[in-house]
């Protein structure tokens, strides 16, 4: 297991010089730390305790509580604890944490993690200097307020005495921790705001970086999981006597998701399962298909929905507008289809079970496996290692059911491995949804009403049908609320149409269809008021300055309302701050083929994020949405037939390619509010910018995805 | 079961296995070699790409019996303190997102640069364009191969 054995080595090393300012779950085992606070004391949320170990030898060890699945986040939160704590930034290591409550939520996802940690993580930081600065005052016999830290020393300002953390850390660690250390000005940040390279790249080039399916176990066996191709299908009886006598065969076993062989070898056991025999029970969803669906929402859609915002009267505005436009859009299901396909390594025992796994949410995995075997919560061990991609995927359980039952049936440490074509039919999809929109114009081409329906399956109602009991999920209608612009009347509604196909976080979520769909329209009313389409969103923004300062830069920096390169074309589109709370607007340059091909050259993109902890982050967070957010415009869609994914594998289920990458500028518009997220806010504009980027060069309005002329 | 052997990394392995295994799971799960990743055993994505005599193989779909003999360098062995031109100029423009296709990323762009010292934007797209990435690193990989190469990394 090669991620917690080189953790183990280092925790040994550091043991062996000595650990001063010891902290984190070490101090948690050794004592200190449980006098000070207990494990419900809300305080331990931004005590130095959990987050910071510094040992004699001036190491600081940071522990990062989110799991790295590609965002960046083991440099970004260590770079702001090393930040209050005026750490040397070489000296920093960065170490994952266990599943453990003590941490608050370690879930990763949301595009939540420097936003939601960035006070505990200053005040930890911030605490620890604190507690450092007035050892050294002790030691000096000196007021702290002649004292001052800097680069893992405190100085003594009228004398230039130095001393370094390290020999520091034991007896600050004796020191009451300060509750409400004072916090940097950010114009004193040294560290945050820097480019500073990201820790996990040297091993990521190396062939080192241990991700989920990289764990290693004494004993250890690898299993293949048969799932019932069709929604909600279970096993009626299997025949396995031809896979038990395959080579490396070691056992076959019932699971609540289907048979689990395991063997010595991933391919031995993929081989195996392949030489399975089983009948399934298919169940209600044997005979659906995309169609049905599709008919679904296109039915409902006429439905009354339960509404989500309303301001003035639509309808009285609507019938007085001097022009009316309406239009329905509709998207797909969508796959996440991270790269390193699903897995978790789970080892049972009687009193124990430890798991490694690329999760998104560790603690999720913790009661999932507790619940599973009956063990206490504490008797369940959890790794997170690095994230092979996780887009929301990776926040699900399933994989870890399989692995934690498997290995209990078969009384030993398993990997379970699923293949691409697992992966995709397996997944729980980005939904579907319909939008049904309307829009009344004045005389004077600005819109007097707008209304728009969300058609769509909600996730909230699908994992907890009983908390939406009024029909309304206001996760469902994310980004068709609260939109930018100043219009006097508005209704936004939702009808919740819930279908057999699993469904979950996708990246950015439902924004990521409710912006395709009110940009486009955006962009018809526009054309309508024979507007400009950045002028007519720009003069409806004056009740939001901010967002407003957002689209401007955007189209400042893409040259809009200069002619575009010869054959080029421009669209822009506007992604409201949602749930990341962060603005952007992009504007995507395109070309179009003889055959109708859809090439996007160019994306520019604004984004107001505060404080950018780390910008080469942001940029690369911007790179990854867009990609992400293409693939969905371009290429995506998952179809239902005979209640199964027709889709496989990469031939059916394309991906950007290195040659349909654009040329992307980010533009961060400077800041000093606390940071909100990236992870997300990327990727919503980027269809509907290249929709109306194409209706610039066709004159034609796609309002289904993926976008096909 | 045969006895094989290839050189891996430079060094020679013997291996009682089913010539029909992919070699991608001789090197992961026989040789524990955890470098080369799976991604959709088709030889579709390019996550797998080592190097086989030089040229670029997809391991997921290569049966180990088929490279009987030959020599395998996989990013392991690329160099042991990471300073293989490609290696540092992707360390330079930061590449890696999640990382999990870089192995097989820096593997074909190994290769591409033996071949073609000097590649082209069209080079680096014809021989980089089944090698997936979901996190968008792309225009990075595309400098970092220009740098590579700048750097003689073809040699």
């Amino acid at each position: 297991m090669t991620l917690p054995m080189t953790r183990r080595g280092f925790i040994v090393i550091t043991a062996g010089v000595g650990t001063g300012l010891v902290l984190g779950a070490y101090a948690y085992r050794t004592g200190w730390l449980k006098r000070l606070f207990s494990k419900s004391d809300p305080a331990a949320d931004f005590s130095p305790a959990t987050w910071i170990r510094i040992g004699k030898d001036g190491s600081v060890t940071i522990t990062v509580a989110k799991s790295e699945m590609g965002q960046g986040i083991r440099t970004a939160l260590p770079m702001i604890v090393a930040e209050e704590l005026d750490a040397d930034w070489a000296s920093v290591r960065v170490e994952q944490a266990l599943a453990d409550v003590k941490y608050g939520s370690m879930s990763t996802g949301g595009s939540t993690s420097v936003r939601t940690s960035w006070e505990k993580l200053r005040k930890a930081g911030a605490a620890a200097r604190a507690m450092l600065l007035t050892a050294a005052a002790q030691r000096w016999n000196v007021p702290p307020s002649e004292c001052r830290t800097e680069y893992g020393t405190v100085v003594h300002s009228p004398t230039g005495r130095i001393l370094q953390y390290g020999e520091l850390a034991e007896e600050a660690a004796s020191f009451p921790v300060p509750q409400n250390p004072p916090l940097k000005n950010p114009a004193e940040f040294r560290i945050i705001g820097r480019r500073i390279p990201r820790t996990d790249t040297p091993d990521k080039v190396d062939g080192h970086a241990a991700f989920g399916i990289d764990s290693r176990v004494e004993g250890m066996f690898f299993a293949s999981v048969a799932r019932c191709p069709v929604f909600g299908g279970t096993v009626a009886s299997y025949d396995d006597s031809k896979a038990r006598t395959m080579p490396g065969v070691y056992r076959i076993v019932q699971i609540d998701r289907g048979i689990a062989v395991a063997a010595k070898t991933t391919w031995q056991s993929f081989e195996a399962r392949d030489a399975l025999t089983v009948k399934w029970n298919d169940g209600p969803s044997a005979s659906l298909t995309s169609r049905d669906i599709s008919t679904m929402l296109a039915t409902f859609a006429t439905k009354e929905g339960a509404v989500a915002e309303t301001r003035g009267d639509v309808e009285h505005a609507l019938s007085g507008a001097a022009k009316r436009l309406s239009a329905t859009f509709e998207v797909p299901f969508l796959a996440h289809a991270t790269m390193e396909p699903m897995n978790c390594t789970a080892h049972v025992r009687k009193d124990s079970c430890e798991i490694w796994v690329p999760t998104q949410n560790a603690q999720a995995v913790q009661r999932t496996a507790a619940a599973l075997t009956g063990l206490p919560l504490e008797q369940v061990i959890v790794h997170t290692t690095l994230l092979g991609g996780g887009f929301g995927r990776r926040s699900e359980t399933d994989f870890v059911e399989e692995a934690v039952q498997t290995s209990r049936a078969i009384g030993a440490p398993v990997q379970v491995v699923w293949t691409r074509e697992d992966d995709l039919q397996h997944d729980f999809y980005r939904p579907v949804s319909l939008h049904k929109l309307s829009a009344g114009l004045d005389a004077g081409g600005r819109p007097v009403a707008f209304t728009h329906r969300v058609v769509a399956p909600s996730i909230g109602a699908q994992n907890a049908p009983d908390r939406y009991t009024n029909g309304l999920d206001r996760g469902s209608v994310e980004g068709a609320t609260e939109m930018p612009y100043d219009i006097p009347n508005v209704l936004i509604d939702y009808v919740m149409a819930q279908t057999p196909v699993p469904i979950g976080y996708w990246r950015s979520v439902f924004p990521s269809q409710t912006v395709f769909a009110l940009e486009s329209f955006i962009d018809e009313l526009a054309h309508a008021a024979g507007a400009d389409a950045f002028e007519f969103r720009r003069s409806m923004m004056d009740s939001s300055p901010k967002m407003k300062r957002v689209l401007e830069l955007a189209a400042d920096k893409a040259g809009w309302g200069t002619p575009p390169p010869r054959g080029k074309f421009r669209g822009i589109a506007f992604s409201p701050p949602a749930f990341f709370h962060t603005p952007v607007a992009q504007v995507a340059e395109v070309s179009v083929g003889r055959d109708g091909a859809i090439r996007v050259h160019r994306v520019v993109s604004a984004i107001d994020c505060g404080i950018a902890v780390n910008p080469t982050g942001v940029e690369a967070q911007m790179e990854s949405g867009i990609a992400y957010g293409m693939t969905a415009a371009l290429k995506g869609k998952i179809t239902i037939d005979r209640g199964r994914v027709v889709q496989s594998n990469f031939d059916d289920y394309p991906l950007l390619t290195i040659g349909e990458m654009p040329a992307i500028e980010t533009h961060i518009v400077p800041s000093t509010d606390p940071p909100t997220g990236t992870g997300e806010p990327g990727l919503p504009a980027v269809a509907p910018a290249i929709a109306n980027a194409v209706f610039a060069a066709t004159g034609k309005r796609l309002r289904t995805l993926p976008l096909s002329l | 079961m045969a006895s094989l052997s290839l050189t891996v990394n430079g060094e020679k392995k013997t291996l009682d296995v089913d010539p029909d295994t992919p070699l991608l799971w001789v090197l992961r799960d026989h040789l524990e070699m955890t470098g080369t990743k799976f991604g959709c055993g088709r030889g579709l994505c390019g996550s797998c790409v080592v190097l086989s005599d030089d040229a670029p193989i997809r391991s997921c779909i290569t049966p180990v019996g088929l490279v009987n003999g030959k020599s395998i360098l996989t990013i392991e062995g690329l160099s042991s303190t990471r300073d293989h031109p490609v290696q540092k100029a992707w360390i330079s423009e930061e590449v890696p997102q999640c990382g999990y296709c870089q192995s097989g990323q820096i593997m074909s762009a190994v290769a591409l640069l033996k071949r073609v010292p000097h590649p082209t934007d069209a080079e680096i797209n014809q021989a980089m364009g089944d090698v997936l990435c979901r996190c968008g690193t792309y225009q990075r990989i595309r400098r970092a191969i220009h740098q590579a190469a700048e750097a003689g990394g073809g040699q």
